[in-house]
């Protein structure tokens, strides 16, 4: 079943605040396997010109992959999850995340469509700091494969 | 980005400096399941088909496979420890294109990376190309991620 078009344009209010904290840039850095001083050692991060350690550029995900639920498993939106694969993810850069921010992320959806028997949500999160500060906006399209009945558009 | 770090990171890099076409070091790696579980923790992306073989079968894949967002991470490190600082990322991009399946041994599956620094921007911007691919020399190298695509901005 097609997915409802009527989500494109829509936008979810501000999520509730993520402090980034020193502990989980590290954690994350070390999932990633990166042992890069600057997301480790404040002293390294400062010598680069950073005000506190930095969070690896893909680490944005940790916290809009959960503000991006708020749509992803709306069950008027019609999107079979267990079908659902990461189809592209592109991250744009204000400043680097760094430990002490405190964020929020509003969340649009960019568009929907159907191609070649599967469905496409296309989505945004826009996070900045507490303060209006823009940081970084996470763009992130999913497929569903197989779920749409309308063949090739 | 202040020069090389103690592993040579971002040794003597500038804009000035750079040529398009040049070829970043190549970078091999394993992902191994247990690299998974810790990415499954530190992200909270906690999908059975990261850590489970019957819910990944069950789901036509041939066995576990690691998070596009894994690779997606460990694919910029060719960037990264080339530049030095990652705070001069300021655009990474890709499409998932195969996933990379791991399976349960000690061997995990292999990660090669290639990038070439593909354009010179403006504003001391640059666009770096990365090439990540899994396999092995012997049953050959298969693409996991296209139009990998990096900007990164260099000293000047």
């Amino acid at each position: 079943m097609p997915l409802d078009t009527s989500f494109i344009g829509r936008t979810y209010p501000a999520a509730e605040v993520y402090e980034v904290g020193r502990a989980k840039i590290r954690e994350f850095a070390e999932a990633i396997g990166d042992d890069n001083p600057i997301y480790r050692d404040p002293a390294a991060a400062r010598e680069a010109g950073h005000p506190d350690v930095i969070a690896p550029p893909t680490f944005p995900i940790v916290i809009t992959a959960k503000i991006g639920e708020q749509v992803v498993f709306d069950p008027e939106l019609g999107l079979d999850y267990t079908k659902v694969v990461h189809g592209a993810q592109r991250f744009v850069v204000t400043r680097p995340i760094r430990a002490g921010d405190r964020l929020t992320g509003v969340l649009t959806v960019d568009n929907i469509q159907s191609a070649a028997g599967n469905d496409l949500i296309s989505t945004r999160v826009d996070l900045s700091t507490e303060d209006g500060e823009s940081v970084v906006t996470a763009y992130a399209t999913l497929v569903a494969r197989g779920t749409s009945d309308q063949g090739d558009q | 980005m202040t020069g090389a770090d103690s592993a040579g990171r971002g040794a003597a890099l500038s804009y000035a400096g750079v040529v398009e076409g040049t070829e970043l070091p190549e970078i091999r790696s394993r992902i191994r399941r247990a690299d998974l579980i810790r990415y499954c923790g530190a992200s909270g992306d906690f999908n059975v088909i990261h850590w489970n073989e019957r819910a990944a079968r069950s789901v036509g894949l041939p066995d576990v496979i690691a998070h596009g967002m894994l690779t997606m991470a460990r694919a910029l490190h060719i960037v990264t420890d080339w530049v030095g600082d990652p705070g001069a990322v300021t655009e990474y991009a890709v499409r998932f294109s195969r996933p990379v399946v791991v399976p349960d041994d000690e061997e995990g599956a292999a990660l090669l990376l290639t990038a070439r620094m593909a354009k010179k921007l403006p504003d001391q911007q640059v666009r770096i190309d990365i090439i990540a691919r899994t396999g092995s020399d012997d049953a050959g190298w298969d693409k996991v991620l296209s139009m990998a695509r990096v900007i990164v901005s260099l000293p000047s």
